[in-house]
């Protein structure tokens, strides 16, 4: 009966007691989904345009944050900093493209993935080389003042970052539905060779969508290195995307933002309504389990596409 | 011809005989420090000061003393990415090389958990200085392992011992509220037993909060302290953890002057992140931070050449590096001990042992070795391997330095040695370990 008790009646009797407590709960898990939709977003951009699952997205959000504060650090200012990053991580796409894709075009997707963790040790162990593994701070001016708005506490930091992901996904999603270059990335994710055969350049496309990549990785990396600092832990925040991607769907932008918004709330409310009974320290493994849960029932999750193969 | 044949033949003979026997007499003297740290890796922030220290220490002794007793000491880093398997694959590399191993200091928790059995058999004592088996410190279970200054049972004691003299004494505790938020790891949950022993002796409530590794994101556990408003924030965390709980807790307008981290959570690293927002947030050390002890004079003298800026750029004077140079100083103090019982000679496993347990860091020592009014003096023994004298110091941030705040506050070893003791026992009782007596 306690047993009942802890886990089907105490916690919704909770929620209902403090309603205004149950809806700061709610929007901290908004706000912490937004922030893993970022690194969920780059990436939906590299499978969308090339059917591969990039093992290297964390660590470019690490090395894109550390080649930005690397260069503040030396006193390049801000918008320079910002833009020779860019350069930088479309720099890397170009060779990326140059020496790992293009050898490795029509490859079962297997080896494409394999190829992105060997990439994942590239950058991780690139960056540190270059810019030392000491954490360091990042400061892009975004102000951080808590508030409280009808008892809910609230934080600048964490609006700018919603505000960021919201622009951000707008931008994508416009690029992706109604570009040319967009049209052609998804032709390209759905068969390389169909693709080159009706003239779409795939190496330009590949360079493009790595470089896009590249830049979502930059906004992650400002955005979680404003919030936590600038150390190879940024890299494992991969982690945090993975269940948002199996919830929103692989290939999907708004996907990755609905599904970071769900994993977020559940989060949050089960780490706080549920975590007691199990000791706490649930919300990391509870997200995997929710997404497994919601696999069985639609495994390509809430809006990624359906695949019918002829048998 | 054949005379110069035979002549360059016999000074190529003495010079191969010559140079033999000065790497025999070199290899039969040295005193080998592994080196196990983690200069890659999420937890590489809090690992580049930790190894850049072992390595000055190590250069300065040499340097300046010519080695220990006039035995040079020889150190060999190898890199464990705070990964508990590739710890132990460094143990096993190290622990034979240069005639053998003075001692081990993992420099984690995990890992001296899995070194602890194999130590024993190979002879080599484990100095888990600050970390690691608190249960160790009975040192008639665990003969080859050293935890001194104090363990995390100790440490959280201490700082119930400092809550209460904030508040004005221990009578008043109950009522009060301390919330733990703790690293959701063996490390990270050390010092719940004791906290819970605490609080039911004291009175006051205790509420337990775990963050999932690595601890970037804690807005659950922070909305949890915003809504229980505990009186009293301590923290077991490490590495990314430390930072962001100081930031959300700023977040959430939390007193930092009543967010108390425990010594591995009050780093250099862990407050820079938060900026201004961490000034007045508190840690318990077991030493000071700084250079401004004859040690660190002499570091940047004979290591650094007198170039303090390139020395501030290795992290000298933070507290980390310090920690190192607290922990090695006396682990130096007792390989000395160790090698004059020797005969002046590389001591064995045993001698080394039994010089670790026989270790007593008087005042008078610790000024003599650079470090007066650095740490607290103490006498290790066979039965109490923690040391005579655990307790903590509290340090606080100001924004550009750490200060120490308090003297010395003891633990409770009243309340934490019997924890100990019965902690060692049933650990001897499940691996068949007769006890020695003290």
């Amino acid at each position: 009966m306690e047993v009942f008790n802890t886990f089907f009646i105490a916690p919704f009797a909770d929620m209902i007691g403090s309603p205004i407590f149950l809806l700061e709960v709610v929007i901290g898990g908004i706000l912490a989904g937004i922030m893993y939709s970022l690194v969920a977003l780059g990436f939906v951009l590299i499978y969308k345009a090339s059917g591969v699952f990039n093992f290297a997205q964390g660590a470019m959000v690490l090395f894109a944050a550390l080649t930005l504060v690397g260069l503040m650090e030396h006193s390049v200012p801000l918008v320079l900093a910002i833009l020779v990053t860019l350069a930088v991580m479309i720099g890397c796409a170009y060779l990326i493209e140059r020496w790992l894709l293009r050898p490795l075009v029509n490859q079962a997707q297997i080896i494409l993935f394999m190829a992105t963790i060997g990439l994942n040790f590239v950058f991780e162990g690139g960056g540190q080389i270059v810019w030392g593994s000491n954490v360091k701070k990042l400061d892009v001016g975004i102000p951080e003042k808590s508030f409280e708005v009808g008892g809910v506490l609230l934080n600048t930091f964490d609006l700018t970052a919603a505000l960021v992901a919201a622009v951000l996904v707008g931008f994508l999603a416009i690029f992706f539905q109604k570009t040319s270059v967009g049209r052609a990335l998804r032709a390209v994710a759905d068969d390389h060779q169909a693709a080159l055969a009706v003239g779409i350049p795939l190496k330009t496309i590949w360079v493009i969508v790595w470089s896009v990549a590249g830049f979502v990785a930059l906004v992650a990396g400002i955005m979680w290195g404003g919030k936590a600092g600038v150390s190879f832990s940024l890299a494992l925040i991969a982690l945090k995307a993975l269940p948002v991607l199996i919830l929103g769907g692989f290939e999907s932008v708004p996907g990755a933002i609905i599904g970071g918004l769900l994993i977020g709330i559940f989060e949050k409310v089960s780490e706080v309504y549920w975590g007691p009974a199990f000791g706490g320290a649930i919300e990391g493994w509870f997200a995997y389990m929710a997404a497994l849960v919601f696999l069985m029932f639609r495994p390509q999750g809430l809006f990624g596409e359906k695949i019918i193969e002829r048998v | 011809m054949k005379i110069r044949h035979l002549l360059l033949a016999a000074a190529g003979i003495v010079v191969g005989v010559t140079g033999v026997t000065e790497a025999k007499r070199a290899y039969a003297d040295d005193l080998f420090f592994p080196v196990m740290v983690y200069r890659t890796g999420p937890y590489a922030p809090s690992g580049i000061p930790i190894a850049n220290a072992i390595q000055d220490f190590v250069a300065l002794i040499n340097k300046r003393d010519g080695g220990i007793e006039g035995n040079r000491i020889v150190s060999e880093e190898c890199e464990t990415k705070y990964n508990t398997k590739v710890g132990v694959e460094c143990y096993e590399k190290l622990k034979k090389k240069h005639g053998g191993a003075m001692f081990v200091n993992p420099n984690s928790t995990g890992l001296t958990y899995q070194l602890i059995p194999k130590a024993a058999v190979d002879k080599i004592t484990i100095l888990s200085s600050g970390y690691g088996r608190t249960a160790a410190a009975d040192g008639r279970v665990f003969p080859w392992v050293f935890n001194f200054p104090s363990t995390y049972w100790s440490q959280a004691s201490a700082f119930v011992n400092y809550v209460g003299q904030e508040i004005g004494g221990l009578d008043k505790l109950s009522g009060q509220h301390i919330a733990h938020v703790h690293h959701n790891s063996a490390y990270g949950k050390e010092a719940n037993p004791t906290l819970q022993t605490l609080s039911k002796k004291y009175g006051f409530k205790l509420t337990l909060l775990a963050v999932d590794h690595p601890g970037q994101e804690q807005k659950a556990t922070w909305l949890q302290v915003r809504r229980k408003r505990p009186d009293w924030v301590f923290m077991s965390g490490w590495g990314v953890m430390n930072q962001v709980a100081i930031k959300e807790a700023n977040g959430i307008g939390y007193p930092m002057d009543k967010f108390v981290g425990n010594w591995w959570s009050g780093s250099d690293a862990d407050v820079i992140p938060a900026g201004d927002g961490s000034i007045g947030y508190k840690s318990t050390n077991m030493h000071a931070a700084g250079t401004n002890y004859p040690v660190f004079k002499d570091i940047i003298k004979y290591v650094y050449g007198g170039d303090a800026a390139k020395a501030k750029a290795n992290n000298v004077g933070e507290v980390l590096y310090n920690r190192m140079i607290n922990t090695y100083t006396f682990a130096t103090e007792a390989v000395r001990d160790a090698v004059k019982a020797a005969g002046g000679k590389r001591p064995n496993g045993d001698q080394v042992r039994a010089a670790f347990e026989g270790l007593n860091m008087t005042k008078e020592r610790l000024a003599a070795r650079g470090i007066g009014g650095f740490t607290w003096p103490l006498k290790v023994s066979c039965k109490n391997h923690e040391g005579d004298a655990p307790g903590v110091f509290i340090q606080q941030w100001d924004g550009k330095q750490w200060k120490l705040i308090s003297d010395f506050i003891p633990a409770m070893s009243d309340v934490v040695r019997p924890m100990v003791e019965k902690a060692a026992a049933a650990y001897a009782k499940e691996n068949n370990i007769t006890p020695r007596s003290c």
